[in-house]
């Protein structure tokens, strides 16, 4: 039975697409389908970041408005076989976003797929609420900053009151991906440390991805940085948030730079 | 260079627990359900007015209805400014 997953946080700008490709690799790395599906109707990314910019020639609104075949918009990853990416449309409005036509590629996503990842817009508006409507799990994507904690809340409320889940009185399971976080900063008291987010937004922690140049690096190559870098600490944090989204036990730590031999001999005159 | 810092007066004062403490006490706000709050405040202003007219002419903005969250208590605060009332020798 597919899983879909959508990872969403209100706020713009805290780290998304690169989450969404990023668990895709790893998800798929372990040989399971995945597929993941841009939502920003208009301002499409996710195909950038993952370095399928110019194999785009059908997208998710020309699905839903039966101009092409679902098979046709889909792009398989060049690296990972097992990993496909459903575009966005960058001309179209997000009103092409119909109710009914989501549910419909939803329902057909879910049969190709074992995960179905959807990368969801930023706001709270219809297009956000699309991404969301179908999810079993929503990972919250979360900067230790107070705008972006505060959207955070707000789209907990939406996730627990206007997905079909939560309509059928059930519960989408919500999953906190703590992004940006500098262990160093925190320990200062500069920013805000994991006990103070988690007390406040009171949903469990899928994963804490350090502050870390790679994750640049990896949107300049157009390779997802479990790809680009599989040792850095920002690819080992979200691997480690894969086999968490699997189910795996995993005690949540924040990794840090691997440092070599020589690196370590010289430890402290750095 | 912390304690370099702090000798110098580079303010020693931490911002996350304040970060911390504005969340805590906004979010507790806005999770009450405004759109219900105001809701309920609406209704409880109309019905109200309605019954303080029925005895009393007085204006629909003479009558203020207010919701305070506190932690452990709210209080619902109803202020109704009425006109002179002149001795009642009726009856």
């Amino acid at each position: 039975m597919a899983k879909v997953l959508v990872v969403t946080s209100g706020k713009g700008g805290v780290g998304k697409t690169t989450s969404t490709a990023a668990l895709g690799v790893a998800l798929a790395q372990t040989g399971q389908n995945v597929v993941v599906v841009d939502f920003d109707v208009g301002l499409r990314n996710l195909d950038l970041v993952m370095g399928a910019e110019r194999r785009v020639v059908f997208d998710l609104i020309n699905v839903i408005q039966g101009e092409a075949k679902l098979a046709q918009a889909l792009i398989r990853d060049k690296r990972i076989e097992t990993l496909s990416i459903l575009p966005a449309s960058q001309t179209r409005d997000k009103d092409a976003l119909t109710a009914e036509g989501v549910a419909r590629v939803m329902q057909e996503l879910r049969e190709k797929f074992d995960w179905v990842i959807c990368d969801s817009p930023a706001g709270i508006e219809r297009g956000a609420q699309l991404a969301m409507y179908h999810a079993d799990h929503a990972i919250v994507v979360t900067n230790p900053e107070v705008s972006s904690v505060r959207d955070s809340d707000r789209i907990i409320g939406m996730l627990d009151s206007t997905t079909e889940k939560a309509k059928g009185g059930g519960k989408i399971e919500k999953h906190l991906l703590l992004t940006r976080y500098d262990p160093a900063r925190a320990a200062r008291g500069e920013m805000l440390r994991i006990e103070d987010v988690l007390e406040i937004l009171s949903i469990p922690l899928l994963g804490i991805i350090p502050e870390s140049e790679e994750v640049l690096r990896a949107s300049n190559l157009g390779a997802p940085v479990t790809l680009s870098s599989p040792d850095s600490p920002p690819a080992r944090a979200y691997a480690e948030a894969a086999r968490r989204l699997e189910g795996e036990k995993l005690e949540i730590t924040v990794p840090t730079e691997r440092k070599g031999l020589l690196a370590r001999l010289f430890k402290g005159k750095s | 260079m912390s304690l370099f810092g702090s000798f110098f007066g580079r303010g020693t004062k931490t911002s996350a627990p304040v970060a911390r403490d504005r969340l805590q006490i906004l979010l507790a706000h806005e999770r009450t359900g405004k759109g219900d709050e105001s809701d309920l405040l609406n209704k409880l202003h109309t019905e109200i007015l309605e019954v303080i007219k029925r005895h009393i002419p007085v204006d629909q903005d003479k009558v203020q209805v207010k919701l305070d969250r506190g932690n452990s208590v709210s209080m619902l605060e109803i202020d109704i400014e009425v006109p002179q009332i002149k001795s009642p020798s009726y009856r």
